[in-house]
């Protein structure tokens, strides 16, 4: 269960458009080093192109293991602040397309909440390098979630 | 003398990969059957503080590498084969503490595309904590730097 008081972090966090301190608190979002910043009421996601997450030596390229964790990272993050889910997130299933090759540059990613039921959601990510009409790669994800048993005051 | 062996060569294509090493990755096993790589527990790959359990990210990358490398025992010659599409279905999380095993292999391979199915798990294959299916494109022996790569793996490279 995630307490009142973190509730309280997020929503704070969310407002202040500051969500260092809720990546901080998960270690795998520092070592791929995931970067969250907000653009109006939605959520941006960044990847900074880094050495350490190079899975293709020839191109180079990004491991795609680490796009996948990068989007489904989004996803997880995304649901935290927007659904207001008693409990962490859990994630179902992950799917992901590879489009194009990953190069070693930043990446970004942004979701898309398309049905948000009392127990399961179903997210939609897209990650691009240059241009957002030239995605990466798509992926969609299933999480369970935990309604609210009262409404958050 | 050159260590020709699928496990060699595993072994050399792993070390390759930096991001594969930044997780510590090591090949447990290699044959013509599949490919089964180990996965160790460390407090940098955790995504749930609470309970200190695995990322899924992190056990996307170990599936994505063994699907992957998978492609290795069933091709003979080394292609570079990047995923086409990966599906990961989680059984239940990952348990702190322990090392995490991603086996995979080869079911269909044809002209254009290779697929593979696979799982992860810590104690027991049989109850694994993700069932996985990838699917690869084989861009054949001639791409760029492939054949470089290919010599290197058989140890014949600089």
């Amino acid at each position: 269960m995630i307490p009142p008081e973190v509730h309280q972090q997020l929503r704070q966090a969310h407002a202040e458009g500051n969500y260092e301190p809720l990546l901080r608190l998960i270690p795998y979002a520092g070592l791929i080093g995931i970067q969250c910043s907000r653009q109006g009421d939605d959520l941006l996601f960044c990847l900074p192109a880094s050495q350490d997450n190079i899975g293709n030596p020839l191109l180079p390229a990004i491991h795609g293991g680490v796009i996948a964790g990068f989007m489904e990272l989004s996803a997880a993050l995304y649901l935290l602040i927007f659904s207001e889910s008693a409990a962490i997130p859990k994630i179902i299933d992950f799917s992901i397309d590879y489009l194009r090759a990953g190069h070693y540059r930043d990446t970004y990613a942004q979701c898309q909440l398309w049905r948000q039921g009392r127990r399961v959601t179903n997210v939609a990510i897209t990650a691009w390098q240059g241009d957002p009409d030239e995605p990466i790669a798509t992926a969609r994800a299933h999480f369970k979630i935990e309604e609210m048993t009262s409404p958050l005051k | 003398m050159i260590d020709t062996s699928l496990q060699a060569m595993a072994q050399r294509f792993l070390s390759a990969l930096r991001h594969c090493q930044v997780l510590q990755m090591r090949v447990h096993h290699a044959d013509a059957q599949g490919m089964t790589l180990i996965l160790p527990y460390s407090t940098q790959i955790v995504g749930n503080p609470q309970t200190g359990a695995v990322h899924g990210g992190a056990i996307t990358t170990l599936m994505d590498t063994t699907c992957g490398m998978a492609t290795l025992c069933v091709l003979p010659e080394f292609e570079v084969c990047p995923t086409l599409d990966l599906r990961i279905d989680y059984m239940h999380p990952a348990e702190a503490g322990k090392d995490i095993f991603g086996h995979a292999y080869c079911y269909r391979v044809s002209r254009d595309v290779i697929f593979t199915r696979g799982v992860a798990y810590q104690d027991d294959p049989e109850q694994p904590i993700a069932q996985v299916v990838g699917t690869f494109m084989r861009l054949g022996k001639g791409i760029k730097g492939g054949l470089n790569f290919a010599n290197t793996l058989k140890g014949s490279g600089q």
